[in-house]
């Protein structure tokens, strides 16, 4: 219940920052958390199948670089509407996450992580070599997508509601989709996957549909992503972010999915403080992460009195 | 494109592979023996190739270099182990992962600090400089002819302290079943310590030979880390001998594949989408690569496990 | 005559060099409770795991109401009515206990391709979870994190959960293995109800157990079937009481 509750005050702050960044005449601040609930979005669909289907994937932010991509490429070749572009985002997300998943599933423990490492960094690279398309250092954004005048992105209050909206969005469907039956067997061949198989259960088909539902979420953050930087570089699939974004989830707490959004926040204006003291504020960063896996496993949810069900 | 060329990049390749070799040794070890996942691993190379090029600039001496580069690697190799893995032998791959990873990012920060974010150029050393010749009439640049003689005299020391030494006789045991090994009263502190220095040892030794034809600069060693992975994955964990035939074939794959893979294209394609497509594919071949031996072999070429 | 239920021919399966299961026959009949014991080595286990589906045999068949499953996976052979316990006990430790069941339900209730209602709402599936708890006895612990129930209490949990399966055969592999004498008598009188309901193999140790609860008992020795027949022909076995000297003995 106090969970809950903290949660719901998490998100109406989360909705009155634009005004008070307004009232305090520091505009910067909308920017600052829209970028933030788009990680949190990122760091969502990674807890689906890291927290609750086991699937240690570090090359998760591959796909806000397709995403990314995906709208940028559109709008380079004149295709600015927002309704054609982000399906389309989450639609190469989902083909290229069916194709890793496929390949990389058949695998598990350390050979998985390996794997989704290794292909995330073989889109950077191919992005890197996509000369036409800014190569190396990336190009700008054309345009921000258009909503035929259903909503204006190029405003910063509605962007930022919009980025709100769909981070509700995401949380409600994940949370629905970890306690519908399908969740269930996803959480069942983690817990213990012989014993899912030896009841009947096929994991892997149902692995794999995870896998790439949430790198289609994350594909829509990267098309959040490119219109928020109005920017595209490979940077976005390096895998220094997947490693970010995986810190992000521990961080806030693995398997609690509102925990993906805290670690976020935290992680974020963490380093935005931090860079504001000094530029080498990784060496800070990187001491916080270990300790954290050392000593506070589970993050900060895990801080909070425990429930009395050992549920959800 | 004539012979001359190929030959010279089949044994760039056959270069690259035996740097590959040298890191994806210690890392499998590691791996197979300790099951630790250990992302640090790259850190090493730097720090080998660090020490090398400024302690070469500054004594002139290439053996002074290399002395420091492996003495510094093995003691931040030490120091790495007893203050942070001890704890995460326990702990499972996603711990591993993370708290290696927050190390990375402490490692290329130092870096960063100490000697700035700009790549450093090694100078080869003067009595490695030049050309040999392979055969009549081709030459190949000396130092890179070095660093193969190196690195397959290094693949032979380990193929003979595996095979033919307690310690490789432990070491290949542990990499197979290491309960087993525990239980039948070895003293698995001093092991680990072992093999982890030995994995300590040979990056210090790749990176520091590295220098001069690599830049040196902060997230060198996760550049060519995750090439390792590929290695490994290829080869089979825990086996010096899919290490061996795993950073070969990748090394090969992949220098030959940027060297011809565009002239190949343009063969059949436009120049335009042969230059396009051609650096686009020929970084993606060794991932391919590791695609195709997972679906046929998902335990890797020559795993230590049966 | 009748088909058997469980019908295996020639299974054979080596390790290496070492032959652990060599040509095993075995018809099991509807209905039947068919005990598998031995000495230690003689490849019970090899034989279960080829049965459920995690071992491949090397050659042989086996065949499920007259249904060839030998290639089959795992979860196919589940899904084909087959259903089993582990040696040791293997369940959904994060879980509650009624949880656990209820999964076994779901993966008999159709595809779980479905991402919106509360699988714990679900009363398709909450319902006869609760029966099948009921039937093992543990009903008054269906909320209890199945990781924290007692050893015993887990065993039983995983006979629900096999239950829940509705399976046309039922393996289990040493179900009373671990426990103290007050709880394997209740587990043993607990699988005499079963006895009439389901068709069961059993790997056992425990010879009350077998005695008790088979009706055939085949007995394995170094890989091979020596002897099949009623506890009454076994007992009377020389080669079997050859093969069990230094052994458990067999009771009187």
């Amino acid at each position: 219940m106090a969970r809950r509750l903290l949660v719901v005050l998490g998100f109406v702050g989360l909705g009155l920052v634009p005004l008070v960044a307004e009232a305090l005449h520091q505009p910067f601040y909308i920017d600052l958390f829209r970028r933030i609930m788009i990680f949190a979005m990122a760091a969502l669909s990674l807890d689906l199948i890291l927290g609750y289907g086991g699937m240690v994937s570090f090359g998760h932010a591959a796909y806000l670089g397709i995403g990314a991509y995906a709208v940028g490429i559109l709008a380079a070749h004149g295709i600015e509407s927002g309704f054609i572009q982000w399906p389309l985002a989450m639609f190469a997300s989902m083909l290229i996450a069916l194709v890793i998943g496929a390949i990389s599933l058949r695998t598990s423990g350390v050979y998985f992580i390996m794997i989704t490492l290794a292909f995330s960094q073989m889109l950077y690279y191919l992005g890197i070599s996509l000369e036409t398309y800014g190569g190396d250092d990336g190009m700008p954004l054309r345009a921000r997508s258009r909503f035929a005048g259903l909503v204006d992105l190029s405003d910063a209050h509605s962007f930022y509601y919009v980025v709100l909206g769909l981070l509700v969005l995401f949380l409600v469907v994940s949370h629905r989709l970890v306690n519908a039956r399908f969740g269930m067997v996803i959480r069942a061949a983690r817990s213990n996957e012989a014993r899912a198989q030896a009841i009947g259960f096929a994991p892997f088909r149902y692995k794999l549909t995870a896998f790439v539902i949430a790198g289609s979420m994350c594909g829509l953050a990267g098309a959040l992503l490119a219109n928020q930087t109005e920017y595209l570089t490979p940077e976005f699939m390096h895998w220094t972010r997947s490693g970010e974004i995986l810190f992000m989830v521990i961080l806030g707490g693995i398997g609690t999915l509102v925990g993906s959004v805290a670690g976020a926040v935290v992680l974020l204006l963490l380093e935005q403080v931090l860079s504001s003291w000094t530029e080498h504020w990784q060496i800070v960063l990187g001491p916080i992460l270990i300790l954290v896996v050392l000593f506070a496993r589970r993050g900060l949810v895990g801080l909070l009195p425990a429930e009395g069900r050992p549920r959800d | 494109m004539n012979a001359v060329l190929v030959l010279e990049q089949f044994l760039n390749g056959v270069q690259f592979g035996v740097t590959l070799f040298l890191l994806a040794a210690g890392l499998t070890l590691v791996f197979g023996i300790m099951n630790l996942v250990n992302l640090a691993h790259g850190a090493l190379y730097m720090v080998g190739a660090y020490v090398a090029t400024s302690v070469f600039r500054w004594s002139e001496s290439f053996l002074v270099a290399m002395v420091a580069a492996l003495a510094a690697s093995l003691v931040v190799g030490m120091i790495v182990e007893i203050v942070t893995l001890r704890t995460l032998y326990e702990r499972d791959h996603l711990d591993q992962v993370l708290a290696t990873f927050g190390l990375i990012l402490v490692f290329n920060e130092l870096v960063s600090i100490v000697w700035g974010r700009a790549a450093l150029y090694a100078n080869v050393p003067t009595f490695l400089a030049g050309h040999v010749s392979i055969l009549p009439g081709v030459p190949y640049p000396t130092y890179r002819a070095f660093v193969i003689v190196i690195g397959l005299a290094v693949a032979i020391l380990l193929h003979l302290l595996v095979g033919r030494t307690r310690l490789g006789m432990l070491i290949r045991a542990g990499a197979s079943n290491r309960t087993m090994v525990a239980a039948l009263g070895v003293n698995i502190r001093l092991l680990y310590t072992c093999v982890f220095g030995i994995g300590a040892g040979l990056a210090g030794l790749a990176g520091l030979m590295a220098g001069p034809i690599y830049a040196v600069q902060p997230g060198m060693g996760e550049q060519i880390l995750i090439q390792v992975f590929v290695v490994i994955v290829v080869g089979g964990i825990g086996s010096i001998r899919g290490a061996l035939v795993g950073a070969l074939l990748v090394g090969m794959v992949d220098t030959l594949g940027r060297a011809f893979l565009r002239p190949m294209l343009s063969l059949m394609l436009s120049p335009s989408a042969a230059d396009s497509a051609g650096p686009a594919l020929a970084s993606m071949l060794i991932y391919v690569l590791m695609a195709a031996v997972l679906f046929l072999r998902p335990q890797g070429l020559f795993p230590a496990r049966g | 005559m009748t088909e058997a239920l469980l019908e295996v021919r020639g299974l054979t399966r080596s390790f290496g060099g070492l032959i652990a299961t060599s040509e095993i026959n075995l018809d099991v009949m509807a209905g039947e409770t068919h005990a598998i014991i031995g000495p230690n080595g003689a490849g019970k286990t090899t034989l279960i795991g080829q049965l459920a589906g995690d071992l491949r045999p090397d050659a042989g068949t086996i065949r499920l109401e007259g249904e060839d499953v030998t290639g089959l996976s795992v979860s196919a052979r589940s899904a084909r009515g087959m259903a089993r316990s582990f040696q040791i006990t293997s369940i959904f430790p994060d879980f509650g206990a009624l949880d656990n069941v209820a999964l076994a339900v779901q993966a008999h209730a159709g595809h779980s391709f479905r991402f919106w209602r509360p699988a714990r709402a679900d009363i398709s599936l909450r319902v006869p979870a609760h029966e099948f708890l009921e039937v093992v006895g543990l009903a008054g612990r269906a909320d209890v994190l199945a990781g924290t129930l007692a050893h015993g209490e887990q065993r039983q949990l995983e006979i629900a959960m096999a239950l829940a399966t509705r399976p046309r055969l039922l393996l289990l592999d040493e179900p009373v293995a671990g426990m103290g004498s007050e709880e394997s008598h209740r587990m043993i009188r607990f699988l005499s109800t079963l006895k009439t309901r389901q068709t069961i193999v059993l790997v056992e140790h425990d010879m009350d157990a077998v005695f008790t609860l088979a009706d055939r008992i085949s007995v394995m020795v170094s890989g091979r079937i020596i002897a099949t027949g009623t506890p009454a022909e076994i007992r009377a076995n020389a080669r079997v009481r050859d093969a069990y000297l230094g052994e458990a003995s067999l009771p009187c």
